[in-house]
């Protein structure tokens, strides 16, 4: 059994865990040069078995910011998975040269399983379907930059509930903090799932569902959009018929309180209209470089610096 | 009315549901043991209507979880100079080893082949347990 503390999942970490991560995050915002050695000699492996640009820079900025180096790949032909090697002996064998381990692997529960075989910390971006922990504790540190707290929201979450493994974890997750409301704004073939549903209601939490983005909107602390993605459906014809049903647009966003904000785990199709880009309270740009930032505190945090 | 003597020593299986006795018969692999063993069906039951019952002259260690599995209604008795010594009531257990295999095709464990994946109990009522690895809930 693994001696260190992981990041597969975000309810591996307490609230008050969550609210010491975002902490340290900010204290680097303010000023990253105190940090610039923090990593000084240690390495951070980043093991992609498929692609992801966007998450793969911010975990190599990450540690590059704090002083450390990276090594790793982020084409799995190149590896020795090529040459048949398992995962656990992969874990095993990086973790001699690593002293931390970021992996995503199209395969839900592997971060889980090399988890259990490194003799490091391993740090989950990315498993199939399942689990995209940063990407929620990037969340995390947007909204309370950019609402002040983490309790008391009314939050909006709208598009492809059914597959969005980055809502599943953000709704989960926030329904751990005091007086949380949610509305979910799709259609219902793309609905959250029951099992969501379930956690957040055995934890008492208020939520609503609606395919009406409009009438929702003026309720609303934050408005989390998700992108309708084209793999996810048996047909084109149902995908086409979808995809354009919620878009956020410069006339919706006069309906919303003047401090909504919205976020979007990016990257966006056209379900936010770009006119809305200029309007101050879209945060998903802002979202991305705070998911440098909490990756920072967490490589820091995991390897106890 | 067939009547069983009552057990002097040994192991009974009650409150089992009708039809499933032959399958607990078959996972305990008792059609092995060279003691007397007698499996009973359709009995009448005050409380299931029909039960199916098992009596076994011996004492034997029992696989707990895969009987909690199988029937989680069950009653196991564990007799002493024909009294009563232990009565157990079993229930779903809340985690199984090695025993379920993951049915969710994206899961790593039917990419590796991994062995003892563990199993949690999510849901009693609906009999659910969740993979350990990617949470991917199987119904008993």
């Amino acid at each position: 059994m693994s001696e260190f503390r992981n990041l597969i999942d975000p309810s591996d970490f307490s609230v008050d865990e969550l609210y010491g991560l975002i902490a340290d995050a900010q204290a680097i915002i303010s000023s990253p040069d105190d940090f610039k050695h923090t990593a000084d000699g240690k390495i951070l492996a980043s093991l992609f078995y498929e692609p992801s640009t966007r998450t793969k820079f911010s975990f190599d900025a990450a540690m590059l910011r704090l002083g450390g180096q990276v090594i790793g790949f982020s084409d799995p032909t190149t590896s020795s998975t090529a040459k048949g090697e398992t995962i656990a002996d992969s874990a095993k064998t990086v973790s001699q040269y690593a002293d931390i381990i970021v992996v995503r692997h199209p395969k839900e529960g592997t971060a889980k399983l090399m988890s259990k075989y490194a003799d490091c910390p391993v740090i989950n971006a990315g498993d199939g379907g399942h689990q995209h922990p940063t990407q929620t504790l990037t969340d995390l540190l947007t909204i309370m930059n950019c609402k002040g707290r983490l309790d008391n929201l009314t939050v909006g979450v709208c598009g492809d509930l059914k597959f969005g493994r980055t809502i599943h974890s953000l709704v989960t997750c926030l329904s751990r903090f005091e007086n949380i409301k949610f509305v979910f704004i799709s259609p219902e073939e793309l609905s959250m799932p029951g099992y969501v549903k379930e956690t957040i209601a055995k934890r008492n939490i208020e939520f609503t569902e609606t395919s009406d983005l409009e009438s929702s909107i003026p309720k609303l602390d934050i408005l989390y959009m998700s992108r309708v993605q084209r793999e996810r459906f048996v047909s084109e014809e149902e995908y086409l018929r979808l995809k354009d049903v919620f878009i956020l647009t410069a006339d919706k966003m006069k309906l919303a309180k003047p401090d909504m904000i919205v976020m979007h785990p990016l990257p966006r199709v056209n379900e936010i209209a770009t006119e809305v880009d200029s309007d101050p309270r879209a945060k998903y740009f802002e979202q991305v470089r705070y998911g440098m930032f909490i990756r920072m505190a967490l490589i820091k945090k995991l390897l106890n610096l | 009315m067939i009547n069983v003597s009552k057990l002097k020593k040994g192991i009974v299986l009650d409150h089992i549901t009708a039809g499933h006795g032959y399958k607990l018969f078959k996972q305990l692999h008792l059609d092995e043991l060279e003691d007397v063993v007698v499996l009973m069906k359709n009995v009448d039951s005050g409380k299931l209507g029909k039960k199916d019952l098992i009596k076994i002259e011996t004492d034997m260690p029992l696989d707990l979880t895969v009987i909690g599995l199988i029937e989680p209604g069950i009653t196991i008795s564990y007799i002493e100079n024909g009294e009563c010594t232990r009565k157990l009531k079993l229930r779903l257990p809340e985690k199984v080893d090695g025993i379920l295999t993951c049915k969710n095709p994206r899961c790593i464990s039917n990419v590796e082949r991994l062995e003892n994946i563990t199993f949690y109990l999510v849901d009693a009522e609906k009999k659910e347990y969740a993979c350990e690895y990617c949470e991917a809930r199987t119904k008993l």
